[in-house]
């Protein structure tokens, strides 16, 4: 009798284990089978000439190179603009506001904008600057990644912002430090390596950003510079050939795909590193 | 380095009083520039809701309320109705949390249970990196790799066995054609897996150790000892992180956009071929023509963005109650 419920329950914890393992495996095996799609089709395509050549109409010969000089432009004005007031405001939710009322509403509304539909966001830059300035720009595109850069940053530094112990603040102020010096010269500073990781999470987070620039940026057959005009994005470019019917588009779409992806997983392997151990 | 630096700023001010009221105006700058960055977020968050409301304002006045539950959709005549959208959108992240939620649970505890310690962090790294894989992969996969494979290989084969089951040949019924909602969703699900196992591993970790020791002194199995004593314990955490994952997946567009097929219009079968908001939106913005096609687009956004803004908003008040409760334990 005993027994048979011994074996009962141990009959259930092994199936259930097996379960949560093969869960684990099906999780990986996504990932193997993502990953590996993406090498053994984006190499094709994988050539010098692909960061050297424009994209070619249907049919004929061609690069990326205006599409990965557009996204590497918007790209860095979105973070050159969004890491400063990400800085600034995640440092005011761990140092000043922390437990106000009004640090409390702020961090609410940025973990929402965290993890708000970024096609939400591109329709607003759409209504702020597209209207307003009567066509699509690069400007545009810049502007919705940066409202997608900033909770990123914020949210990062005020963690880590928060690990750094008090003592620091404590003994800097006791040698008569004014509060700014603090966080400037010794929070701030005990705090890079998280913050620049932040910076980094959010730099791979824009880079595969399509849904705000299709009507912001929108693309951009040729070469361009201007920000006032429409530029081509690497995203972008990729959702227009892969869902066009030409074969040669689809390898240059797989080529951009493993680029993006290279690039990406890069970027979020180096913050994982960077990143320090949470204490406690 | 820090004190050297400072120490040099001080001493290059003649006395001490001036350079106490340098440092106080200096404080009172910084101060009001960490405050000023903090409302930039706060008025984004309202941009956003302006925006769109403003935007929406002629499909509003227009269509009323039967926007929301009209499925019609036609930009010729200009009547839309945001239902068959608003039907794909909750069914395929519905569907998706059904596949994630087990999943994510299930690879949080082989990571604090089974998993030999030396292989937690890469295997966990791993999993993650799938949410580090950007939406537009998912997609060029999904319509390249997945689907034609799932057409071949499973949905026939799905089809052909339930062909005469009264309700499942309803469910499962239609020409199998790779791309549709139950591609979509499966898909999706994959994608906010990582969210779902991380945030249920770290609510694990706050499971007093005492708790499961005592359970294991009682007798019971590691499953026992999950499903008994950590899952109760974690509940209102694990349910905040299938919220967030449930709020990312309502939002996702680029994915979805490549596998859902692109038909305005409710089918029964999950197989069948249809649209979200994010996707019609993404399709269709640029080529939209006519005020009021626009509006109804913009007025589809804000539909999306209370959704998620109401998923969202209950994950986060879970998961602080967790936070607080986790920092009045220790």
């Amino acid at each position: 009798m005993n027994t048979g419920i011994y074996a009962r329950r141990k009959i259930w914890n092994g199936f259930f284990l097996l379960l949560s393992v093969l869960a684990a495996g099906f999780g990986l095996i996504w990932l193997g089978f993502i990953l590996g799609a993406l090498f053994y089709n984006g190499f094709e395509a994988f050539a010098p000439k692909l960061f050297l050549e424009m994209t070619p109409p249907p049919g004929e010969n061609g690069g990326l190179a205006n599409a990965i000089l557009g996204s590497v432009m918007m790209s860095t004005i979105a973070v050159v603009a969004g890491t400063p007031l990400g800085l600034f405001a995640g440092t005011y939710l761990a140092e000043y506001g922390r437990y106000t009322r009004l640090a409390f509403f702020v961090r609410f509304v940025n973990d929402t904008l965290l993890s708000a539909p970024s096609i939400v966001t591109g329709l607003f830059v759409y209504e702020l600057v597209v209207v307003k300035m009567g066509h699509f720009s690069a400007w545009a595109g810049a502007a919705s990644l940066t409202v997608i850069v900033i909770p990123v940053v914020v949210r990062t530094t005020e963690n880590m912002l928060l690990l750094v112990p008090n003592g620091l603040r404590e003994a800097a102020a006791a040698l008569g430090a004014p509060q700014s010096s603090v966080i400037r010269a010794v929070t701030w500073r005990a705090a890079r390596a998280g913050i620049v990781t932040g910076v980094l999470l959010a730099i791979a987070r824009i880079s595969g950003e399509t849904a705000p620039l299709l009507f912001t940026a929108l693309n951009n057959q040729f070469w361009s510079t201007d920000p006032n005009a429409p530029m081509a994005s690497l995203p972008a470019v990729i959702f227009q050939f892969a869902m066009s019917p030409y074969a040669d588009w689809h390898r240059l779409a797989w080529a951009g795909a493993l680029l993006i992806t290279a690039t990406v997983l890069t970027l979020s392997i180096i913050a994982r590193l960077l990143q320090p151990k949470r204490s406690s | 380095m820090a004190d050297i630096a400072l120490a040099e700023q001080m001493s290059s001010v003649p006395d001490r009083a001036t350079a106490v009221a340098k440092g106080g105006a200096r404080d009172t700058r910084f101060r009001l520039l960490t405050l000023a960055a903090s409302f930039v977020v706060l008025g984004i968050f309202a941009g956003v809701m302006a925006s769109l409301l403003i935007g929406a304002l002629p499909a509003m006045q227009h269509f009323g309320w039967a926007f929301i539950y009209t499925e019609a959709w036609n930009p010729v005549t200009e009547k839309f109705g945001a239902l068959a959208s608003v039907y794909g959108t909750l069914v395929t992240s519905l569907l998706a949390m059904f596949v994630a939620v087990p999943v994510g649970i299930g690879i949080a505890i082989f990571l604090t249970e089974i998993c030999p310690r030396p292989l937690r962090r890469p295997i966990g790294i791993a999993i993650e990196l799938l949410a580090g894989i950007p939406s537009i992969i998912y997609g060029i996969w999904g319509l390249f790799i997945f689907a034609p494979w799932f057409q071949v290989h499973v949905q026939t084969w799905i089809v052909d066995t339930v062909a005469n089951v009264p309700y499942l040949q309803d469910i499962f019924g239609g020409p199998p054609y790779g791309i549709g909602i139950f591609t979509a969703a499966l898909i999706l699900s994959i994608m906010v897996l990582p969210f779902i196992s991380a945030v249920t591993r770290d609510v694990f970790e706050t499971v007093p150790h005492v708790l499961k020791e005592a359970a294991y002194g009682l007798g019971c199995t590691t499953w026992e000892v999950m499903w008994r004593v950590v899952l109760p314990f974690a509940r209102s955490g694990v349910v905040g992180g299938a919220m967030l994952a449930l709020g990312r997946a309502l939002g996702e567009t680029m994915a979805v956009t490549f596998v859902i097929g692109n038909a305005h219009h409710i089918q029964k079968s999950i197989f069948a071929p249809g649209t979200t908001i994010s996707a019609t939106i993404a399709n269709e913005f640029t080529e939209a023509v006519g005020d009021l096609y626009l509006s109804a687009l913009i007025e589809m956004g804000l539909i999306l963005f209370f959704i998620t803004f109401v998923v969202l908003a209950s994950a986060q008040l879970m998961l602080r109650a967790l936070e607080r409760r986790a920092g009045s334990a220790t």
